[in-house]
């Protein structure tokens, strides 16, 4: 079993222990069980999975904004900016969604210094995200 | 002589001061618990950011080679201080204590012939020091967390402060706040943000709970560690701003609940005090009349 612990910068989310998470890293997904090598990742916006007992059943999905991971044999810590239930994502309304998208990608053609432009990216990026992970099942 | 009429105006109106001022230290006292219950619930990330950032420094070999916000720009010219206030009064010492120190450090730093910019948050803090130093000030952020204050609201400041730094606008940056100690006590702390030095205490303090399996063991990195420190660092610049806006918050609530505390017990003391003279003034109306009529009586 490994903890798994999933902080916001506003409160700490979840904190149990499971049997595996499967986390979007930055070079693919990335399966934690008990004894992996210490890590640091750079997480990608996308889904986080916690995986039952038998390794089979997904318990829980999380989706992340992205942030930072930090892997030992005995832990997992997932420090991310914006986290919420896959369910809650899904529910939430596709139409709004696209067109936070679209005023987003407007904003980033004014965008008028590379800072801007960069955080910007970041938001596009996450949005297309969960555009992507809406459409999943 | 003040009149009776005169007396009983002055113990309604302290009356009424010191009933906005006992309702305004329990509201205080509700926000400063929030506020301290939000500053609880910050502290996990900060603390497994700085045990991140500890274990990743460590890999990657300080000094010159290292990204901008970790080594500088190898020059301490321009300082930028970013002073940290309420944005409404009625709080006691709390923002001109900040802004004192923030006055010492400005002549300080110009007596050493350094240049110096000002980046304030919260409206007292800009008003106060826009009398004096108005060509310094960058920039300002004002109704910070007003009901809550969101993540969100700090990385604001912090992407300011990135765009300066990216633009060559300083070469160190310097937060001035309120640390919170209790409801009676704030600490005017200064702290170093840009360049970002993993403080030594810090450090330890955190890196002790993941001594047993964390901080002996070698890391691997996906992507690299430059690469990860350099998305890092910007984000530990935000949670560092975030904490010591909540400091600052709950500091404020701190200062606010003491200052109207104070003010309603001399609201107090002040209404006893004009009581006493109204009684006073009143015995002494009655003993004259009495006077006047049992010698009106003898006259007759």
């Amino acid at each position: 079993m490994v903890e798994f612990e999933l902080v916001s910068p506003e409160k700490l989310l979840m904190s149990q222990s499971v049997r595996m998470v499967v986390v979007p890293g930055a070079e693919g997904q990335l399966g934690v069980l008990e004894g992996h090598a210490p890590m640091i990742v750079t997480v990608l916006p996308g889904v986080i999975d916690v995986y039952a007992d038998d390794m089979a059943t997904i318990t829980r999905r999380i989706f992340v904004a992205g942030g930072f991971c930090e892997v030992t044999g005995t832990r997992v810590t997932v420090l991310a900016e914006e986290a919420l239930e896959l369910d809650a994502l899904r529910a939430q309304d596709r139409a709004g969604l696209e067109k936070q998208l679209s005023d987003l990608r407007e904003d980033l053609d004014d965008a008028k210094s590379d800072a801007e432009r960069k955080t910007l990216e970041g938001r596009v990026a996450v949005l297309q995200a969960k555009l992507e992970v809406q459409g999943l099942h | 002589m003040p009149s009776l009429k005169d007396i009983r105006n002055k113990i309604a109106s302290v009356k009424s001061t010191q009933k906005i001022t006992s309702a305004m230290k329990l509201v205080a006292a509700s926000k400063l618990r929030r506020a301290q219950e939000q500053a609880e619930a910050g502290r996990p990330f900060a603390e497994r950011m700085g045990r991140m950032l500890s274990s990743l420094a460590a890999n990657v070999a300080g000094g010159a080679g290292g990204p901008r916000l970790m080594a500088g720009t190898g020059s301490d010219r321009v300082h930028l201080l970013v002073v940290m206030t309420g944005d409404r009064g009625l709080c006691g010492g709390f923002n001109s204590t900040v802004v004192r120190e923030a006055r010492r450090t400005i002549l300080r730093l110009q007596g050493e012939g350094k240049t110096v910019k000002l980046l304030t948050v919260g409206r007292k803090g800009r008003d106060l020091l826009r009398r004096e130093f108005p060509s310094l000030i960058v920039a300002n952020f004002e109704d910070m967390g007003r009901k809550r204050l969101s993540f969100a609201e700090a990385d604001k400041v912090a992407n300011k402060i990135l765009e300066l730094f990216d633009a060559g606008e300083f070469d160190v940056a310097t937060m001035i706040y309120n640390k919170f100690k209790s409801a009676i006590t704030q600490v005017v702390t200064l702290q170093q943000i840009v360049p970002f030095a993993p403080a030594a205490g810090t450090v330890d303090a955190v890196g002790s709970v993941g001594l047993q399996d964390g901080a002996k063991a070698v890391y691997e990195f996906e992507p690299s560690e430059e690469r990860i420190l350099a998305d890092l660092l910007p984000r530990n610049l935000a949670i560092q701003i975030y904490s010591a806006l909540l400091e600052s918050a709950a500091s404020f609530y701190g200062a606010q609940m003491t200052a109207m505390d104070n003010a309603t017990r001399n609201a107090g003391e002040m209404i006893k005090k004009y009581t006493l003279i109204y009684n006073r003034t009143r015995q002494a109306a009655i003993t004259k009349e009495l006077i006047e009529i049992i010698s009106g009586a003898e006259a007759v």
